[in-house]
């Protein structure tokens, strides 16, 4: 292999702004999907939690189906076959708003929000029952107590996995190329594409990836150590 | 949607084969299968440089599982699609590079599930291996390894069916998997998008909901089989005093 390097030629012209733009892309996608999976499997872990059959039933087929297919399957689902099934207002408006961005967005927050549900639901089962009931007791209602006292021990509990999901979810997002979001790989991919500069241009996404991962992986454990229970230090 | 199985299944149950490569569900078993049983010995490796005392050992192997757990796998899919053939100096196909791509991968994944399964057994397995006189990779090899590798099982099989998902990406270097077949068969169809995808996304459902029934089955075995091994309870010994 006699391969010269030559990071000059991916720094010039369009594209660091080429770059630039899939990494806001990308991150902008994490922070939304994040959003959507936070907030659906928080409300679907309480949900599982007050045990009507019907709705644990449902929230159970919709984790194993979101747990079991692959996510590119999911973004494909979302941007082929339910964009096909769409009124066609919905359509228009998608389509006028970048309909690619938007729905491997759903996708992806509706798959990471399964996982984010049965990590929810396995902190709060793990919080000792005399909490519930020690709230109940002093007279808040259900919702209040499971906002106010067992919702904030169990994200204690909950956050190493929860970061761990969130890891994964950023990874992920880089999926979103299939369908033609032009994220960090797919900048990386044209640029390689107009340069031939395959190595550098590959290289220096790498190096972002790893960089925000890393960061990622860092507040995990800052936050881990920081939020500890006090009696399990 | 029946119809379209009835007129697709050969192309999504094995691809073109016998006319060309075998593609479909078979080859996304036999992807997931192949990458997984590559990636063992490279995550044994692995994970014994993590659990290594020497910082020579320790730094590289968990530096390594750090990258790979930083980096998505269509990175990997990228990197093996351009430089494996620039390395062996010829074309490869994509299963291959698919292949290459998923042992890197898994491999981290891996090592941190045997590191996992060496660190749960009692300390004093090693010790006493050490102190029969064989050598650490001795112990490793013929004592410890085999149980770990043993009550590792279900997490092995949890790791087969993440693979199992993971293949999919492939379609991304036109690898002739499931999704592939399924893109094939949309785009012949045109006019059933909904109806194919909703098609391939029950066909994960159902095989990886299947293949997580098994790991619950071996769960369960290897437990009974963990519990049966235990010294007998002072019950028993007493009866047979």
């Amino acid at each position: 292999m006699n391969y010269e390097f030559d990071f000059a030629a991916i720094f010039t012209g369009e594209y660091p702004a080429l770059m630039l733009r899939g990494l806001l892309t990308t991150l902008a996608l994490t922070g939304l999907a994040w959003v959507l999976a936070m907030g659906l499997g928080s409300v679907m872990a309480v949900i599982r939690l007050t045990g009507s059959r019907t709705a644990n039933a449902i929230i159970w087929t919709f984790v194993a189906f979101h747990r079991n297919v692959p996510m590119l399957v999911h973004i494909m689902l979302w941007y082929f076959g339910i964009g096909a099934i769409l009124p066609i207002s919905v359509g228009d408006w998608l389509n006028r708003n970048g309909s690619e961005f938007i729905l491997a967005m759903i996708a992806i927050g509706l798959v990471m929000s399964a996982y984010v549900t049965e990590d929810l639901r396995s902190a709060v089962r793990a919080i000792p029952g005399g909490q519930m009931e020690a709230s109940r007791a002093l007279g808040l209602s259900y919702l209040q107590s499971m906002r106010k006292i067992i919702l904030p021990q169990a994200f204690r509990i909950a956050i190493p996995p929860l970061l761990n999901q969130t890891l994964l979810l950023f990874k992920n997002t880089s999926l979103a190329m299939a369908i033609g979001v032009v994220e960090l790989t797919a900048a990386g991919r044209e640029i390689e594409n107009y340069t031939f500069r395959t190595f550098e241009a590959f290289a220096v996404v790498t190096v972002t990836y790893l960089c925000i991962s890393f960061l990622i992986m860092w507040a995990g454990s800052v936050l881990a150590r920081r939020y500890q229970f006090i009696g399990r230090r | 949607m029946w119809d379209i199985v009835q007129n697709n299944w050969e192309l999504l149950l094995i691809g073109q084969y016998p006319h060309g490569p075998i593609g479909g569900l078979v080859a996304t078993l036999g992807l997931a299968a192949v990458s997984l049983l590559l990636a063992i010995p490279f995550s044994i490796v692995l994970a014994l440089g993590r659990m290594s005392p020497y910082k020579i050992f320790y730094l590289p192997a968990s530096g390594l599982v750090f990258v790979v757990r930083g980096l998505p796998l269509l990175m990997f899919i990228f990197w093996a699609y351009f430089f494996v053939p620039l390395i062996i100096g010829r074309p490869v196909a994509g299963a291959t590079t698919m292949i290459v791509a998923l042992v890197c991968y898994e491999s981290a994944y891996l090592a941190e599930i045997i590191r996992a399964g060496v660190q749960s057994l009692p300390p004093g397995q090693q010790e006493a291996g050490r102190a029969l006189g064989l050598s650490y990779m001795q112990t490793m090899r013929r004592i410890i390894l085999p149980q770990a590798m043993f009550n590792m099982l279900p997490s092995m099989l949890s790791q087969f069916i993440s693979t199992v998902k993971e293949t999919s990406l492939a379609y991304v270097i036109s690898v002739q998997e499931l999704t592939y077949a399924a893109n094939q068969v949309n785009s012949v169809l045109l006019t059933k998008p909904f109806e194919v995808f909703g098609l391939l996304a029950l066909t994960y459902f159902v095989l990886n909901l299947s293949l997580t029934g098994l790991v619950r089955l071996t769960e369960r075995r290897v437990e009974k089989k963990r519990l049966g091994r235990q010294m007998p309870t002072p019950a028993a010994t007493e009866v047979q005093a």
